[in-house]
């Protein structure tokens, strides 16, 4: 058998494996009755659900012509990585890791990391730029979030301010 | 006279020097992000829900309302200079906007998108003023039958109006309802689907979905796409005003987009990308005079009707949550959310325990739209400058408001985490082709549709049939149906898959 549309495919797995593991799970909480339902229930019932319509996507995936097979096509692993590492950097800088004993570096840091990590997804880089804009950025920011709307984040590194 | 009465004490909370001040905020923000691609309405709101925590209810939403507004403004400059729409509800303007200003004509098509956006606008607004009050009469009789069937009417709606496979946001909807039900359940005490991590327990937060899916995945997605030239119209705005041919010309359709966009902004899935859309098919429908240019090719009609239309739209999408507690589409779903953040539960009861928020909120609509022509049209340079920012200049700021957002909602490190998952799903998504707003939708929806659907049938003894026996709920019910129905049937199918194309385009 041939897919037609890898997309509709892929997609009507996708649904259909979450709509079983929802299911599933709600199979070990109490379902009860339509009476009295139980917290079971409803997700119980939008499980199964979304597992059928995950099937009819696959199956239209499989039978319905399309004009080019409807690629997924490459995945851009390049950007995902540095655009969601940005994002952890930015998490374990700002508020480090207790449990291993990452300390926290604090608001300015972590921006600097965020903006040279993510600038790095982009089809070019170039040193001087990323680092004008981090600090265009952490200025902003500092003003913006720690002075204006006076919201409670940690700035400078924990050794610094103690 | 109720009405003058109510306005009055709106406008008396809406002229306040704080308040003003946080509508021209919302504005001013709006227009930026309405003018620059890539960022939207709903990633913007998502980023500003938590660093509004420390403001009044009031000054909050009348910014967050700012920002969807004033998008809808910006969109069209950037839609009729650089032939990208800035905001989805743009894309139609596109096709004959750009058209006007590669003949020289970017000064009338601004002058039209802007002067129609702010009669659109104004009217939108007195409709909300005025159909508010009895809507919310109505809402008092629902009961939880009623309220379950209206909420599967407004997820039905979004479906419709969503582009691609009917089927794919179906499932995206439930998809999303089944991730609204993580957490702690409301009647037991039962931690579903948290997997013993206490931060699940609360359930996730709508802010990392919505950041992580629209804020990471759309980045990730934009990066992926090889950066094609942008060509700005920058030299060529001059002479802004429309010449009495124009006038003349755009005057009917903007009439007919702002009553059409006042229409179906109401409609559950509805608001503002929807009323441009049909706005621009019903345009092209009516006969052109002699003399006049065909669409496509700089129409001045083509211009101001889908913009008027989605003004209009996005005014009248905010009945039906400020009466029902229903949000009819995504940004609306994030309004919800604003409001929980300050402790007012949506729905009929607003108007009357906070009547200075509601009619606060109104008041603020009118103020906001005099204030957006007002820096749409004589400062456009200002914000044509803003379009030579390169993208790459853009993004990581974008992904560290989204980051810093995310954990100053909760101060919480966890957050971060979840939202590079979702920033992963979200690509995901855009990979298979999956749209996601339907799925905000269905996540804000989810336990809300969980409560009515249990005591409705708790009431009912466990009997389904209670859903079809009360009148309105069956009405409700019956519209769902036939909504599905009529975008099954073979002909608008094949229509409406031409229409979705022609938007791509």
């Amino acid at each position: 058998m041939k897919i037609k549309s890898q997309k509709d495919f892929f997609s009507g797995v996708m649904f259909t494996v979450v709509g079983v593991a929802f299911a599933w799970g709600a199979t070990t909480y109490n379902v009860g009755s339509g009476a009295r339902m139980g917290p079971g229930y409803f997700p119980l019932m939008l499980g199964i659900l979304m597992a059928v319509i995950g099937l009819a996507i696959m199956f239209s995936g499989l039978t319905v012509e399309t004009e080019d097979g409807e690629p997924i096509g490459k995945w851009a692993w390049k950007q995902v990585f540095y655009i969601i590492g940005a994002n952890l950097a930015f998490g374990v800088l700002l508020g480090g890791l207790p449990s291993v004993g990452v300390p926290a570096m604090g608001m300015i840091i972590a921006i600097y990391a965020l903006v040279i990590i993510a600038s790095l997804a982009g089809s070019e880089f170039r040193l001087r730029s990323v680092l004008i804009l981090a600090t265009v950025l952490a200025v902003g920011s500092y003003i913006a979030f720690i002075w204006a709307l006076k919201l409670q984040i940690q700035v400078w590194p924990t050794f610094i301010t103690g | 006279m109720d009405l003058v009465n109510n306005l009055t004490l709106g406008f008396g909370v809406a002229f306040t020097f704080t308040n003003l001040l946080y509508c021209l905020a919302g504005c001013i923000l709006g227009t930026l992000i309405g003018v620059l691609p890539g960022i939207g309405p709903v990633a913007t709101i998502a980023m500003l829900l938590p660093a509004t925590y420390a403001l009044p209810p009031v000054s909050a939403l009348i910014m967050l309302a700012g920002i969807y507004y004033g998008a809808q403004y910006g969109g069209s400059t950037t839609a009729i200079l650089v032939n990208l729409p800035g905001e989805s509800s743009s894309v139609v303007t596109v096709i004959d906007g750009y058209q006007m200003a590669r003949k020289g004509r970017a000064g009338p098509a601004l002058a039209a998108a802007g002067l129609g956006s702010f009669f659109a606008g104004c009217v939108g607004t007195l409709i909300l003023a005025a159909f508010a009050p009895p809507l919310t009469e109505l809402a008092f009789k629902f009961g939880p039958a009623e309220y379950f069937s209206l909420m599967i009417l407004g997820l039905i709606g979004a479906v419709v109006l969503a582009s691609g496979s009917l089927l794919k946001a179906i499932a995206m909807i439930v998809l999303g309802l089944l991730m609204g039900l993580v957490g702690t359940d409301v009647n037991s005490g039962v931690a579903r689907f948290s997997f013993d991590i206490p931060e699940l327990t609360d359930g996730i937060g709508f802010v990392t979905i919505a950041m992580g899916v629209f804020g990471y995945g759309e980045i990730i997605a934009n990066l992926s796409r090889p950066e094609h030239e942008r060509e700005v119209f920058t030299a060529k705005v001059s002479g802004l005003f429309p010449t009495k041919e124009d006038f003349k010309r755009m005057l009917p359709a903007v009439l007919r987009g702002t009553s059409l966009g006042a229409a179906l902004g109401i409609l559950p899935g509805g608001g503002a990308l929807l009323a441009a859309f049909a706005a621009y098919t019903i345009e092209k429908k009516t006969k052109l005079h002699p003399g006049e240019v065909p669409f496509g090719k700089g129409n001045i009609r083509g211009v101001a009707a889908p913009e008027s239309a989605n003004n209009a739209g996005a005014q009248t999408s905010f009945i039906p949550l400020l009466t029902l507690g229903i949000p009819p589409n995504a940004v609306m779903a994030l309004m919800v959310g604003a409001m929980t953040i300050h402790n007012i539960q949506p729905g009929p009861q607003v108007m009357t325990s906070n009547p200075e928020l509601f009619w606060g909120l109104i008041a603020s609509m009118w103020i906001g739209n005099a204030m957006l022509i007002i820096l749409n049209l004589p400062l456009i340079g200002m914000w044509i400058k803003l379009l030579s920012v390169p993208y790459k200049y853009l993004f990581p700021a974008i992904v560290l408001f989204c980051a810093i957002g995310v954990y100053s909602t909760n101060n919480n490190t966890f957050d971060i985490w979840m939202v590079a998952i979702f920033g992963f799903i979200g690509y995901s998504f855009f990979k298979l082709g999956c749209e996601p707003a339907p799925l905000l939708l269905g996540f804000i929806l989810g336990p809300m549709m969980e409560e009515n659907l249990r005591r409705a049938l708790l009431l009912s003894r466990g009997d389904w049939i209670v859903f079809v026996t009360r009148p309105i709920s069956a009405g409700l019910l019956a519209a769902a149906l036939l909504l599905l129905v009529i975008v099954l049937l073979p002909a608008v199918k094949s229509k409406r898959e031409e229409a979705f194309h022609e938007e791509e385009a």
